[in-house]
């Protein structure tokens, strides 16, 4: 569905990402791992179209995409989860929701259903400043409004950053319930367990190059990841 | 405890009655005197104005300190195509009037929006290099900006149109605009009218799902720009509505004061202007219209500083002209430093508000003396 083809990034000068090639399947989870500094947020910001590419193609269901503005990607159906959240502090979890509704022009009001099904503490807190809400709250906001725009990929930066292990889980639950309603899923994970756990496609990216790549369950019982990354 | 619906809209339906009856009186000279209303016209003019900037500073999250450039705009349209022609010799009396300029007159309401254009297409061209700035970088862009304007205007080259440095005089007052529609009254209710629409739109245009994605930029622009919405385009939309209503209250100031000068659109404006946001409240339409009025009637309140004050006998040798904007100084001081949200903050003027706060307050009181009755 979506093809990455000798992607390269540089971050003035420094070259972020090296080259990599990848495939994310219809309906499926994939999953990139890797340290620090591997290139992962970077791998996420240029396919959503918040920096350019130096060199290579990105293709959304055989429609090049490369290099267009963030909004027109959007509204091809890919959408971000950044990285830390970054919900909109001062603004209810219901404005929050309806501006990750920004660009669509038809009813929002089935979404909005579904996304407080899927998040029935959000609707609690509909009126509610999203600053006011806890990280575990925060990060659902966060994928709720990126769901608003009813994407083909939802791309998800680091979801479990700064969550305690019961909310990871909660969150790894509920990635797995978008998936299965057909949500195409693109995640980026330092934890490395909960992610390869759900994956069904995973590819481990080290200093900008993919290294390994193979099933989720695979990569788990790999001896090389195994020592690198599980502990 | 909240407030019942028909409270709320009771006790709105009162507020809107009351104020137009007063406004009504006052207009008629029945209450109040001309100076009076003057400070109200004044007051009402600099609150449009300071919904412009708090709708770019406030809304937007955008440092920009250009509004009094964008102000001299509207004031300088209005100013060169509202007077009578037959009086237009006497104005341009150093360097004649441009030869076309002086056969064109165009209605006010017509001459305000044509100001609003221009101001908002320069705001919008200007808009593209420079809004990629950012906080104080785009501050003293745009404030160099509108020192620019203010410096063409007052050119000598372009005197045949601006009157370089004299300024203009003899623009329709609203209260002549006000009888030559042959109404009653002295034409409090054309400025009031004019300001209370152009902000009723502000609002609506801020509560609308484009409002929102403003508010999302101010909020987070990674999260913003992730969410689709297009950084450049709104914040050059935002920068040039702000314009836009800058200079229709630029406009209405030049009906105002009937006569303009260059000078008036100096820095200094820009300052009061944000002395008003920020008292009001960044974020909070009420706050800002509360902070025009209390800072345009505190600034006259407090003319008796700028005069020679003897007690007993003595003089007091602080009190001479130009201790009011001190005053104003140590004010704005000591609301950044403890009060640093304004009259307002970010939240909006609401009866439950007033309720809740009436409630806290008496609850102190009452609990302060049933503490005493048990000692």
């Amino acid at each position: 569905m979506l093809k990455i083809d000798d992607l390269k990034v540089s971050y003035g000068g420094i070259e972020a990402v090296k080259g990599i090639t990848f495939e994310v399947p219809e309906r499926k989870i994939v999953t990139l791992i890797g340290a620090n500094g591997a290139g992962k947020s970077t791998t996420l910001r240029t396919i959503a179209g918040l920096v350019k590419p130096a060199h290579g193609r990105i293709h959304l269901q055989g429609e090049d995409i490369t290099g267009l503005s963030p909004d027109r990607i959007v509204s091809k159906g890919i959408t971000l989860v950044p990285e830390g959240r970054r919900v909109f502090p001062d603004l209810t979890v219901l404005e929050n929701l309806k501006i990750g509704a920004y660009l669509r022009r038809d009813s929002i009001e089935d979404d909005l259903n579904w996304v407080y099904e899927l998040f029935p503490r959000l609707k609690e807190r509909s009126w509610q400043a999203a600053g006011t809400l806890s990280g575990g709250e925060q990060q659902m906001l966060a994928v709720g409004r990126a769901l608003m725009s009813r994407p083909k990929i939802i791309m998800m930066d680091e979801p479990s950053l700064g969550l305690a292990p019961l909310v990871v889980k909660g969150i790894f639950d509920i990635i797995r319930e978008i998936n299965r309603q057909g949500v195409t899923v693109l995640l980026i994970e330092q934890n490395a367990n909960m992610a390869l756990r759900i994956a069904d496609v995973a590819y481990v990216l080290e200093t900008g190059k993919l290294t390994l790549s193979g099933t989720g369950r695979e990569l788990l019982a790999n001896e090389q990841v195994k020592k690198a990354y599980l502990g | 405890m909240k407030l019942s619906k028909k409270t709320n809209v009771g006790l709105t339906v009162a507020l809107v009655a009351v104020a137009a009856v007063v406004i009504t009186l006052l207009d008629l000279k029945i209450i109040g005197s001309t100076y009076v209303t003057n400070i109200i016209k004044l007051s009402a003019i600099y609150a449009l104005v300071g919904v412009s900037m708090n709708l770019v500073n406030g809304f937007t999250g955008l440092f920009s300190l250009g509004q009094a450039g964008f102000m001299a705009i509207g004031a300088y349209v209005v100013a060169m195509l509202t007077t009578d022609p037959a009086g237009r010799a006497g104005i341009y009396y150093v360097v004649p009037i441009n030869p076309v300029l002086e056969q064109i007159q165009i209605p006010f309401p017509v001459a305000l929006i044509l100001g609003g254009l221009v101001a908002a297409g320069l705001a919008y061209l200007i808009g593209a290099p420079i809004l990629r700035l950012k906080s104080d970088y785009l501050a003293i862009a745009t404030l160099g900006f509108s020192e620019i304007i203010r410096v063409v205007l007052s050119n000598n080259e372009l005197a045949p149109f601006t009157n370089g440095s004299l300024g203009l005089k003899n623009v329709p007052s609203f209260s002549s605009m006000w009888k030559d529609l042959g109404l009653p009254g002295n034409g409090l209710w054309l400025c009031l009218g004019i300001v209370a629409l152009c902000i009723a739109i502000v609002v609506l245009l801020i509560n609308s799902s484009y409002g929102r994605a403003f508010k999302a930029i101010r909020e987070n622009e990674v999260a913003a720009e992730a969410m689709g919405i297009n950084l450049a385009h709104h914040k050059q939309m935002s920068f040039a509505i702000g314009a836009f209503f800058a200079a229709i209250g630029g406009g209405l100031l030049a009906a105002h004061l009937t006569a303009i000068d260059p000078n008036q659109f100096k820095i200094a404006l820009t300052y009061e202007l944000l002395l008003i946001v920020v008292l009001g409240g960044l974020g909070s339409i009420t706050g800002t219209v509360l902070g025009a009025f209390v800072y345009t009637a505190g600034k006259e309140w407090l003319r008796w500083c700028d005069n020679p004050l003897t007690i007993g006998g003595v003089e007091i040798p602080i009190f001479r002209s130009g201790l009011r904007m001190v005053i104003f100084s140590i004010l704005l001081m000591v609301i950044v430093l403890f009060y640093n949200r304004g009259l307002m903050g970010t939240s909006e003027f609401s009866w439950n508000g007033i309720y809740g706060t009436l409630r806290r307050w008496i609850g102190k009181v009452t609990g302060k003396i049933r503490k005493e009755a048990k000692q």
